[in-house]
Order: structure tokens, then C-alpha cells, then sequence
């Protein structure tokens, strides 16, 4: 760690580069910028969160790294990606939205087994790896549960789970948690930490919560709007695992105003 | 990972009454009830002013004639009856697929649905005497006008369920990589399940009237005896009650339709669409 007090400081990733971003920008067809020069580099089995007010561009971003929105300049490189013929990178993505976004049809166990089933993975074979990620996720037992059955906290989880389902190598969450209440949002946000604990796979997480982004991440990546932009790198040197005793410590309460200040100072810039 | 135990939802218990839940027995006694209170003022009414049969029969003697007539009727009853379930199946398979093709390219939706309009709003009594001398066969010129009448509340309908797609959805399945036929096959066709299958329920009713207008039509040449020619029949012989009988019979295959549709949309839906999930408290 290096610089600020209190565990955060300017971010010094020492882990293996799995994402790069270069002079990532978006402009939409009206002209308007949503992103400025995105440069962002995210190491392997990294916790990086990007915070910042409405309208900032985090959720494009997250997008654009998902490749769900094509950028309008720059590059992103994925350098230990395996790479198809074409010489495209292939990066294993998980993403979970907003919403659960499941198939109201379909049981937890085939909505988690979906991405499994568009590999051409044969049918015991995904239906044993989805059953093992729901039970990482907390639901052995309902399987066959349809999802206006479940609870919002449990259709998040099989979300997490069908997101988990094939070992990616980053998993790109986009406000995941933003919909729930209080006591459930605080049960997965732990529960994501131990399953991201085990299992070394990359996190990427767009929040607008300041006291989420510092309780979860390594790193946080402080945005700014108009043009949407990363203003500042903040890390969270507080050591995992991080438990309920974080929530309330001092420590977790000066990270969290430091952030708060430079969030402050990113939308006032 | 562990789930809370407060996190899961609780089951509701419904409470069942001879197998039905006990909320349901309101909405079919009820009706009926109606229904049996209408016949008997009907009857009272017709007994008392002696109202003549062949103005209007009483519902006894509708009754009697239909048990008299049931032979011939029941035959009758029997092709509109396959007249219907065949344009039925027919507009579901085609109005299925132009939608499927439709889904595929915004090209041939724009170049064709005003066709699929043309065939909508043509009146099928306009039309009927068209098809009947152009066609050889006369089940087949009954089929086709009946299909008319049918075909386009599945098409529209599916057409609308393909397109109404949540967009994430579609997004997860292009970052999984999924093919076309794989996005149909997984995303869309389920997710226009509910529609097409409220289309199927608008367009039973709507083969029927087709079928029976057809008839109609194509009745008096003495070819068709399917019930509308029946009724035409009675009516030049003047046996109303007969052809009360008759109409007696299209009401009741009518509803009959409905209900099974219904019941097929139910079936199909109960574990996962909010139209047939009861709500709770």
C-alpha cells in the first residue's frame, strides 16, 4: 500500500493483467460522449469496483468490456484470453444484470444451466454443474423451483449461480444488488465474497453505493459524468476475509469517507 | 453459501372444496345459476301467453327436438365440428410460422403483415361465394374460409409475443454466443408462448363463426349439412324448433372451444405467467 491513510491509496495492481483498456471512449450517434478515454487495467482474480453517480458511463463500460456495446475509439486487450481463429479474444464472461433477468419458464436449475446448454454441453453433464452452482450460490434443494416461486434475494442468487455456471474468468456485475433491501443485499454481499474468495475468478462491480464498493473490492475506479470518465483509482488494502466485524470497524468508516470525499471532488471537477 | 431461512418464500395453502379451490365454485355456479333462471322465464313466458311454437319454441320443446333430431343433428354437428378443429390447426401452424419468419427479418414482416391485414379485414361473407366456385371441393372451400377468419389473431398475436422479449435477456444470449436458432428456440418461442396461446382462444371461437358463415354460403347448393345448412333447412320448413336446436348446439360447441382453450392456456402457464397465477392475500 502506498499513500493515503486509513487503507486507501492509489491503486498498484500486482497481479497478472487479464483486461486492458486503452483510450476507451463512446460516443453515441446523437454526438453526446458517454465515456472519455477509459484507461484501466484489471488484474487476474482482481475485485474492482467502478463507482460513480448516474449517468457516468459505468454501466457502458461494463457493457462495452462485455462486448454487448462496440466503443467508438480505443482498445481492449485481453492478454491471457484464449483467442478464436479470427485472432478475437474469448474471454469466459459472466454478467449479471440489474434485475435476475431469468426465464420465467424455465426452472432455477435449467435458468442457471442456460449458458451450459448454448455451449452444446450434453444434459446430465450441465444439469450436475448447474445443481453444484446453485448449491455455491445457497439454493441445493430448489432446483425445481420456478422463479416467480423464489424470493428477490433467491432469484438474484440463481442469476449469480447461472452467471457462475461455466468457471469464468470475470464475472461483470452490473448494480446486482441496487433492488434489494438492506439485510438481504448485506447476506450477498458476503456470500459473494466467500464464493469469490474460493474460487480466484475476476470481479468487476458497477455500484453507486459508496459503503458497498469499499466493504467488496480491492480497488475502486471513482467516475465522473459529462463526460463520463474515471476521475481517480482508490485501493482498499483492508485484508479479506472481510466479515460483519469490517462493516462496523473504523477502519472500514475511514475508507469509506475517503471515498466519499473523492467522489465528491470527481463530481465537483 | 447458506440461504436464510426468513429469505425463502412461504407456499399459500389454497383451500379445496370437491377438488376445486373454493374461490372457483362462485364462478361456475353462478352462471349457471343465470342461465337456468333465463330458460325458466323463458319457458313461463311462452307457456303463458301461448306464444306459437314456430314463433318461438319453448325451451322444452328446443330440448325434446334436439333428443328427437339427435341422429341427423349429431352428424351435422360432427363436420362443422372437423371443419373447424382443421382450419383451427391450420391457422395455428401457419400463423406460427409466418410469425417465426417474420421474428427473422424486419423485411419480410414489413413486405407481408399488410397482406395478413387485407386477409383480416375482408368480410368472409363476401368472399365465401368466391372461394366455393373456385374451389372443387367443398370442404376444402368451407376449410379455407374458415381459416381466413382465424388466421390472423394467432398471427398478430405471436408476431407481438416473438418481438416482446426482455431486452437483457437477449443480451445474455448474444454474450453466451447464441445462435439465431438457438435464441428462437430457448428465448423467443417461450416467451411468446402466452401470446400465441390467447390467440389460439380468440381464433377457436372465430373458426367456428367461420366455418358456420361458410356454410351458410355454400348451404343452400344442398352439398354441405353441416348445422348452418341445417338450420337453413328447418327454417324453409319452418320447424323453428329444430333450428333452435341447431343454434342450440353452435352456442355449445362454442363455449365449449373456449373453455378447453382455456383450459389448454392454463395448463401450459400455471407454474410460470402471471395470467394464471392466482394472487396471493
Amino acid at each position: 500500500m502506498e499513500g493515503g491513510g486509513a487503507g486507501a491509496g492509489r491503486a498498484t495492481p500486482s497481479l497478472r493483467t487479464l483486461l486492458s483498456l486503452k483510450g476507451v471512449e463512446k460516443r453515441y450517434a446523437g454526438g453526446t460522449l458517454a465515456l472519455r478515454g477509459v484507461d484501466l487495467d484489471i488484474g487476474q482474480g482482481d475485485f474492482l469496483s467502478l463507482l460513480g453517480p448516474s449517468g457516468c458511463g459505468k454501466s457502458t463500460l461494463l457493457r462495452i468490456i462485455a462486448g454487448l456495446t462496440a466503443q467508438s475509439a480505443g482498445r481492449i486487450d485481453w492478454p491471457l484470453a484464449a483467442h478464436d481463429a479470427t485472432g478475437a479474444p474469448e474471454p469466459r464472461l459472466g454478467f449479471v444484470f440489474q434485475e435476475p433477468t431469468l426465464m420465467p419458464w424455465a426452472t432455477a436449475l435449467t435458468n442457471a444451466a442456460l449458458p451450459l446448454r448454448l455451449e452444446g454441453v450434453a444434459r446430465s453433464e450441465r444439469e450436475a454443474r448447474a445443481a453444484e452452482a446453485l448449491s455455491r450460490v445457497g439454493l441445493a434443494g430448489f432446483e425445481r423451483a420456478y422463479p416467480r416461486a423464489l424470493s428477490g434475494g433467491m432469484r438474484m442468487r440463481v442469476s449469480i449461480a447461472r452467471a457462475l455456471v461455466t468457471r469464468p474468468d470475470i464475472l461483470l456485475m452490473d448494480e446486482p444488488f441496487a433492488a434489494l433491501d438492506e439485510i438481504t443485499r448485506f447476506r450477498l454481499n458476503n456470500d459473494l465474497l466467500e464464493i469469490w474468495q474460493e474460487t480466484g475468478f475476476t470481479v468487476v462491480f458497477v455500484t453507486h453505493s459508496v459503503f458497498e464498493s469499499v466493504y467488496l473490492s480491492r480497488r475502486i475506479a471513482v467516475m465522473a459524468a459529462r463526460p463520463g470518465r474515471i476521475e481517480t483509482e482508490i485501493a482498499v488494502a483492508a485484508a479479506y476475509p472481510r466479515g460483519e466485524g469490517f462493516r462496523t470497524s473504523p477502519e472500514y468508516a475511514a475508507i469509506c469517507r475517503t471515498v466519499s470525499l473523492a467522489l465528491g471532488e470527481a463530481m465537483a471537477a | 453459501m447458506t440461504l436464510a431461512p426468513d429469505e425463502a418464500p412461504r407456499p399459500v395453502a389454497v383451500r379445496r372444496v370437491l377438488l376445486l379451490p373454493a374461490e372457483t365454485w362462485p364462478r361456475i355456479l353462478m352462471p349457471l345459476l343465470i342461465g337456468a333462471m333465463s330458460l325458466g322465464a323463458w319457458e313461463w313466458a311462452v307457456r303463458a301467453y301461448e306464444v306459437p311454437h314456430y314463433i318461438l319454441p319453448a325451451p322444452s320443446l328446443i330440448w325434446a327436438t334436439l333428443l328427437r333430431d339427435w341422429p341427423s343433428l349429431s352428424v351435422s354437428l360432427w363436420i362443422t365440428l372437423q371443419i373447424t378443429f382443421a382450419a383451427l390447426a391450420v391457422a395455428a401452424a401457419l400463423g406460427l410460422l409466418l410469425a417465426v419468419l417474420f421474428a427473422q427479418s424486419k423485411w419480410i414482416e414489413l413486405s407481408l403483415f399488410p397482406y395478413a391485414v387485407v386477409l383480416q379485414v375482408t368480410p368472409i361473407v363476401a368472399i365465401a361465394p368466391l372461394i366455393i366456385i373456385w374451389v372443387d371441393d367443398i370442404r376444402l372451400a368451407l376449410l379455407i374460409c374458415a381459416w381466413i377468419v382465424a388466421f390472423f389473431p394467432i398471427l398478430s398475436n405471436t408476431t407481438l409475443g416473438l418481438n416482446s422479449v426482455d431486452h437483457n435477456l437477449v443480451d445474455l444470449f448474444r454474450l453466451y454466443r447464441a445462435s439465431r436458432f438457438q435464441a428462437l428456440l430457448f428465448l423467443r418461442l417461450p416467451a411468446a408462448m402466452p401470446y400465441f396461446l390467447a390467440g389460439l382462444r380468440i381464433s377457436g371461437g372465430l373458426a367456428l363463426i367461420g366455418a358456420i358463415v361458410a356454410e351458410f354460403v355454400a348451404g343452400t347448393g344442398g352439398r354441405a349439412s353441416g348445422l348452418a345448412y341445417r338450420i337453413l333447412e328447418a327454417g324453409y320448413q319452418l320447424q323453428i324448433p329444430r333450428m333452435f336446436a341447431a343454434l342450440f348446439l353452435i352456442c355449445i360447441t362454442g363455449i365449449a372451444i373456449f373453455l378447453v382453450l382455456g383450459l389448454v392456456q392454463h395448463l401450459a402457464l400455471r407454474r410460470w405467467h402471471e395470467s394464471a397465477m392466482r394472487r396471493e392475500g
